[in-house]
C-alpha cells in the first residue's frame, strides 16, 4: 500500500520531516531558511504545494479552471498593486508632490464597473460548463455506496454485494495518540493517510458515488479525482469519477466530524478490470468465511483477542487504550457500571448508543462478531474481570429480532457457555 | 508635561469649545468613581467601554490561536487534546468575531458617528449603555463552559446539527450567550439606525455624511436582519437538544442542511458586518493622509448598498458540497461573483483617491494601505472560491482559512488598528509614538504574511481544516505559519503599550490632529470635550464634513 504506482498529491516527502522537539524543530527551520529557500530545494517542489492535476477528466479541468482563474487573479492583483505602488513612489508630499483635486469621472467608474463584468463572464462560462459536467451521473456503469460513520467509512458496492468498514492503520492510529512515544518519520509522506482496508476501484469505469452518513455530517474527499460530497444523515448524495489511472489515490474526510475528524483517511486503489474482478471475487469469498464465523462457537480469549483490536479502531478515541476515557468528557469503561453490571445492557449501549452524547450507536458500524467481541473485551479488560463471554451468534440472533431469551441466558452463564450450552439454546429457537 | 499644564490645556479647551457654541448650560463632566463606567449614558465612555472590552477579547481569542498553533506546530499531537482543539477552533472564531471585530466597529461607530454627524450624543443613550454591558456577561456565560464538565463548544463556530448536538449540558449555556450577544448587537443596531436617521445637525444630507457613518447605516441594517435569523437557528437547535423536537433531525423528519441554509443567511451578511465599516474607516483615512478628497463618494454609498444586497443572496456557496440542484449550484455561483464588482468599485476608487495626492504615510495611512493590498488578495482568493467546481475542491481545506483569514485579519483587523491610531489623539488629546506606531505595522505585516500566507499553499495541496494533526508533508509549512502566529500575536503586545502610553501623555494633539483631514470631528478640541455639538454646528459643502 505505501509503495504507490502513483499518489500525485501526496507524492514523495519533500525532505524527512520529523516530529521533532522544540529545539531540533528549530534547528530544522534554521537549516529550511539558510539553504533551502534560496535554492528551492528544501521545501516542496511547487507541484506539491498547488491542486493536484488528478486522474479523471473532471479533475484535469477543474485544475484547468483553477489555475486559469488563479493567473487571471495574479493579472489583477499586478495591475491594481502596481499603480498602487507607482502612486506611492510619485505622489508622496516628501517628494513635494501638490495634491489635485479631482473626486470623480463617470467615464473612468464606468469603465472600471464593465471591464470586471466581461472578465466575470469570461471566467463564469468554463466553470458552468465544467460544473455541469461534474453533475452529469447518467450512464453510469457500477455503484458503490459510502458511509461516514464517527470514524471511519464504510463501503458498499452494490451490485457485488460486498461491503467492509475502512479505518486509519492501526499503527498510525497508535503513533497519533497524546504521548505515543512513535516516531512518525517511519510512515513517510503516508502519515494519518493509510486505512486497514481500502476502497478497490476498477479504472475506465463510470463509478457513482451515493453518500450518506450515520450519526453527524462527513465529507468523502479524494483531491485526485475532485470530487467532495457531503454525507449526510438521512440524505443520500451523489458524485461520481471515472478513474483514467491505475494506482493509489488518497483523500480525508472533509468536514468537522467531532474529536477524530482529522483520523479517517480515505485510500482508493484504483486496479485494470481484470484485477479487480479477482478482486471481487476474493472477497466475496471472505465474506461467505466471516459469515460462518458468526454462527460458529468462539472461545472467551478468541474474542478478548479480535476484542482489543475493536476497541482499539472503534472506542479508543474516546475511551482511550486503557479504558479510562477522559473525565468530564467521555466516561470511563474501566469499573464502570456498564462494562461490570448487566451485560445485555452494556450491549445494548453499545449497538444503540446513547442519545444526547458523542456515544454513537455501533449496531451498523459494527459486525456481529466484533460487537460480541469488543463487549466481551471490555468486560474482561481494565480490571473489570466478570468473566462474561458474548457469542456472536447471540448478537446475530438479537440483530435479528429473535431470540432474546438466547442471549439472556448464554450471557448470563460464566464463565462463557460451553458450545454445547449454546447449541441447544440456538437449536432451541431455530 | 505637567499634570497641571494638563489640566490647563484641558480646561482651555473645554472653555473654547463652550465660548464657540454659545452655550449658557453648564458643561458636566463624568460622574467620579468607578460607577462612572456602569451608569453612562455618555457615547464617548460607552465607545471607550466597547473599544476596551474588544482589546481584551482580542488577546483572549488570540491565546486560543496560539494553542491552535501551537498544536500544529509539528505533527503529531503533543500538547492539547483533539476535543479540546476543536474547542479552540470553534472559541477561536466566536471570540473573534461577537468579542473584537463587532465590538471594535460598534465603539468605534458610538465614538465618531455622533461627532461626524454633528450630534449631542446616540438617539437611545440607555439602551446604548444596556447593549454594552449585557456583552460581558454573555462572554462570561461562553467562556465558562470550557471549564465545565462537558467542555466548550468543539462543533465549529458554524454550530452544525448534528454533531453540535452531541455537545453536553453546557450546550444550553452556549446558545443563551449567543443570545445575549444578539440582542446586544440589535440593540446597538437600532441606536445606530436611530441615531443617523434622527441626530444629522440641520443641513447635513445623507449624501454629505462621511463613509464611515453610510457603511454603519448600511451594516446596522444587516445586523437587524439577520441576528434574529441566528437566534431562531439557535433556538431550533437548542429545543432539538432538549426538547425533543427534530428541525435538523433527518430521523425525525428534520433537515441538518436546512439548518446551514438558515445559518449562512445570517453567516454571509455577518461576513460583511465585519467589513463594511472596515471600507468605512480606509475612506476616512486615505483621503486625509493623500490630502485629497475621496474619489467617486457616490459610488462608493452605491457599492456598499450593492454589497450588502448581494450579501443575501449568495449564502449558499458555502454549502456547494452538501448536494445542491445544478440550478442552485450555477445561481449562487453567478450571485458571488457579481459581488467582487461593487467590491472591485471600492478599491479602485481607494487606488484612484491616492493618484497624484500629496501623501505621507503615519501609521494610519500604512494601516489603512495594508489593508487595501491585503483585503484585496483575501478578495482575489475568494473570487477563486466563488467558482463552484474549484470550491468543491478548496472547500473546507486551508486555502479557505487563508482566505478569510486574509480579509478579517489585515482587513478588519487593519481597518480598527488603523482607526484607533487615526482618532487615538482626538481621543485623548495626545499624539501616539509615531515610531513605535510604525514599528508596529511593520512587525505585524511581516509576521501575519508569515502567518497567512502559506496557508493558501497547504490548502491547495490538500491539508483540511479543524485537524490537530497533519501528514507528514504540510510539516514544514506549518511550522513557518506557526511561527508567523507567535510573532504576530506577541508583536500586538506593542499595539497595548502604544495605546496606553498614549492615553497617560504624549505630545499634545490639535483639534486638527492631521493635516489633511476633514470632517466634523476635527473641528472640535483634541481630546474631545465630554459633551459635543450640543448646539448643532453649521453645514457647509459636503468638503467640510466627509
Amino acid at each position: 500500500m505505501r509503495s504507490s504506482p502513483k499518489s500525485s498529491a501526496w507524492r514523495a516527502p519533500l525532505r524527512a520531516p520529523l516530529p521533532a522537539p522544540l529545539p531540533a524543530a528549530l534547528l530544522r527551520l534554521a537549516v529550511l531558511l539558510a539553504g533551502g529557500l534560496l535554492s528551492g530545494g528544501a521545501f516542496a517542489g511547487w507541484d506539491e504545494l498547488n491542486m493536484p492535476t488528478g486522474v479523471t477528466s473532471v479533475s484535469e479541468e477543474v485544475h484547468g479552471l483553477h489555475m486559469l482563474i488563479f493567473y487571471i487573479c495574479c493579472a489583477i492583483g499586478a495591475v491594481v498593486f502596481g499603480i498602487m505602488i507607482v502612486s506611492m513612489f510619485l505622489h508622496r508630499k516628501s517628494r513635494g508632490a501638490e495634491a489635485s483635486d479631482f473626486h470623480e469621472s463617470t467615464t473612468v467608474e464606468i469603465v472600471w464597473t464593465v471591464v470586471p463584468l466581461v472578465i466575470l463572464i469570461a471566467m463564469a462560462i468554463p466553470a458552468a460548463r465544467v460544473l455541469i459536467k461534474m453533475e452529469d451521473f447518467s450512464d453510469s456503469e457500477m455503484s458503490v455506496k459510502v458511509t461516514g460513520y464517527q470514524w471511519r467509512w464504510q463501503y458498499e458496492y452494490l451490485d457485488e454485494g460486498i461491503s467492509f468498514y475502512s479505518a486509519l492503520d492501526a499503527e498510525q492510529n497508535a503513533a497519533r495518540q497524546q504521548g505515543a512515544d512513535i516516531d512518525l518519520d517511519q510512515f513517510g509522506d503516508t502519515y494519518l493517510r493509510d486505512v486497514d482496508n481500502e476502497l478497490v476501484l476498477p479504472v475506465g469505469k463510470k463509478i457513482r458515488f451515493l453518500h450518506t452518513a450515520a450519526d453527524v455530517i462527513h465529507s468523502w474527499w479524494v483531491p485526485d479525482f475532485a470530487i467532495k460530497k457531503d454525507s449526510i444523515p438521512g440524505f443520500i448524495n451523489e458524485n461520481w469519477a471515472k478513474i483514467e489511472e491505475p494506482g493509489i489515490y488518497r483523500g480525508k474526510c472533509a468536514e468537522l466530524c467531532g474529536r477524530d475528524h482529522g483520523f479517517m483517511p480515505i485510500v482508493v486503489r484504483a486496479v485494470p478490470q481484470e484485477e479487480f474482478d479477482a478482486w471481487v471475487a476474493e472477497k466475496q469469498e471472505e465474506m461467505k468465511t466471516a459469515e460462518a464465523a458468526t454462527t460458529r462457537h468462539w472461545s472467551t480469549e478468541e474474542l478478548v483477542a479480535m476484542g482489543e483490536t475493536v476497541h482499539g479502531q472503534s472506542c479508543v478515541g474516546c475511551h482511550q487504550a486503557q479504558g479510562q476515557g477522559i473525565p468530564g468528557m467521555f466516561p470511563a469503561i474501566a469499573g464502570s457500571e456498564v462494562a461490570t453490571g448487566d451485560v445485555s445492557a452494556h450491549l445494548a449501549t453499545v449497538m444503540n448508543g446513547v442519545e444526547g452524547t458523542s456515544m454513537t450507536a455501533f449496531r451498523d458500524a459494527l459486525s456481529d462478531t466484533e460487537l460480541a467481541a469488543v463487549v466481551t473485551y471490555q468486560r474482561n479488560a481494565f480490571g473489570n474481570e466478570t468473566g462474561d463471554a458474548v457469542q456472536p451468534l447471540a448478537v446475530k440472533e438479537l440483530r435479528d429480532g429473535k431470540g432474546g431469551e438466547v442471549i439472556r441466558q448464554s450471557l448470563l452463564s460464566r464463565p462463557g457457555p460451553t458450545t454445547a450450552e449454546l447449541d441447544i439454546d440456538v437449536s432451541g429457537v431455530n | 508635561m505637567s499634570s497641571s499644564h494638563d489640566d490647563v490645556v484641558h480646561h482651555s479647551a473645554d472653555e473654547a469649545h463652550d465660548a464657540h457654541e454659545h452655550h449658557d448650560h453648564h458643561e458636566h463632566g463624568p460622574a467620579p468613581g468607578l460607577m462612572r463606567w456602569v451608569t453612562t449614558t455618555n457615547h464617548k465612555d460607552i465607545g471607550t467601554l466597547y473599544l476596551w472590552f474588544s482589546l481584551v477579547m482580542f488577546f483572549i481569542g488570540g491565546a486560543m490561536a496560539l494553542v491552535i498553533r501551537a498544536e500544529l506546530f509539528q505533527p503529531g499531537i503533543q500538547i492539547v487534546d483533539p476535543m479540546f482543539f476543536n474547542s479552540m477552533t470553534t472559541m477561536h472564531a466566536l471570540v473573534m468575531i461577537f468579542g473584537v471585530v463587532m465590538p471594535a466597529f460598534v465603539g468605534l461607530a458610538n465614538w465618531m458617528i455622533p461627532m461626524m454627524i454633528g450630534a449631542p450624543d446616540m438617539a437611545l443613550p440607555r439602551l446604548n449603555n444596556w447593549s454594552f454591558w449585557i456583552m460581558p456577561f454573555a462572554f462570561a456565560i461562553l467562556l465558562s463552559t470550557l471549564f465545565m464538565d462537558s467542555g466548550g463548544p468543539a462543533g465549529g463556530w458554524t454550530l452544525y446539527p448534528p454533531l453540535v448536538l452531541q455537545m453536553g449540558d453546557s450546550f444550553a449555556y452556549v446558545i443563551f450567550a449567543i443570545h445575549f450577544l444578539g440582542i446586544s448587537s440589535v440593540m446597538g443596531s437600532i441606536n445606530i439606525v436611530a441615531t443617523i436617521f434622527n441626530m444629522r445637525a440641520p443641513g447635513m444630507t445623507f449624501m454629505k455624511m462621511p463613509m464611515f457613518v453610510w457603511t454603519w447605516l448600511i451594516t446596522a441594517y444587516l445586523l437587524i436582519a439577520t441576528i434574529p435569523v441566528l437566534a431562531g437557528a439557535v433556538t431550533m437547535l437548542l429545543t432539538d437538544r432538549f426538547f425533543g423536537t427534530s428541525f435538523f433531525s433527518a430521523a425525525g423528519g428534520g433537515d441538518p442542511v436546512m439548518f446551514q441554509h438558515i445559518f449562512w443567511f445570517f453567516g454571509h451578511p455577518e461576513v460583511y458586518i465585519l467589513i463594511l465599516p472596515a471600507f468605512g474607516i480606509i475612506s476616512s483615512i486615505i483621503p486625509t493622509f493623500a490630502r485629497k478628497p475621496l474619489f467617486g463618494y457616490d459610488s462608493m454609498v452605491y457599492a456598499t448598498a450593492s454589497i450588502a444586497f448581494l450579501s443575501f443572496i449568495v449564502w449558499a456557496h458555502h454549502m456547494f458540497t452538501t448536494g445542491m440542484p445544478l440550478a442552485g449550484e450555477l445561481f449562487f455561483m453567478f450571485s458571488t461573483m457579481m459581488i467582487s464588482v461593487p467590491t472591485g468599485v471600492k478599491v479602485f476608487n481607494w487606488v484612484a483617491t491616492m493618484w497624484k495626492g500629496s501623501m505621507s504615510f503615519e501609521t494610519p495611512m500604512l494601516f489603512a494601505i495594508g489593508f487595501v493590498i491585503m483585503f484585496t488578495i483575501g478578495g482575489l482568493s475568494g473570487l477563486m472560491l466563488a467558482m463552484t467546481p474549484a470550491d468543491i475542491q478548496y472547500h473546507d481545506t486551508y486555502f479557505v482559512v487563508a482566505h478569510f483569514h486574509y480579509v478579517l485579519v489585515p482587513g478588519a483587523i487593519y481597518s480598527i488598528m488603523a482607526a484607533t491610531y487615526y482618532w487615538l489623539p482626538k481621543w485623548t488629546g495626545n499624539m501616539y509614538d509615531e515610531k513605535l506606531g510604525k514599528m508596529h505595522f511593520w512587525i505585524s505585516t511581516i509576521f501575519v504574511n508569515v502567518l497567512f500566507f502559506p496557508m493558501h499553499f497547504v490548502g491547495l495541496a490538500g491539508m483540511n481544516r479543524r485537524i490537530p494533526d497533519y501528514s507528514l508533508q504540510f510539516a514544514d509549512w506549518n511550522l513557518v505559519a506557526s511561527i508567523g502566529a507567535f510573532g504576530f500575536g506577541f508583536s500586538q503586545l506593542m499595539f497595548v503599550w502604544i495605546v496606553v502610553k498614549c492615553v497617560k501623555g504624549g505630545e499634545k494633539a490639535t483639534g486638527e490632529v492631521w493635516e489633511g483631514a476633514r470632517g466634523l470631528e476635527w473641528t472640535v478640541p483634541s481630546p474631545a470635550p465630554y459633551h459635543t455639538f450640543e448646539t448643532a454646528p453649521d453645514i457647509g459643502p459636503a468638503s467640510v464634513t466627509r
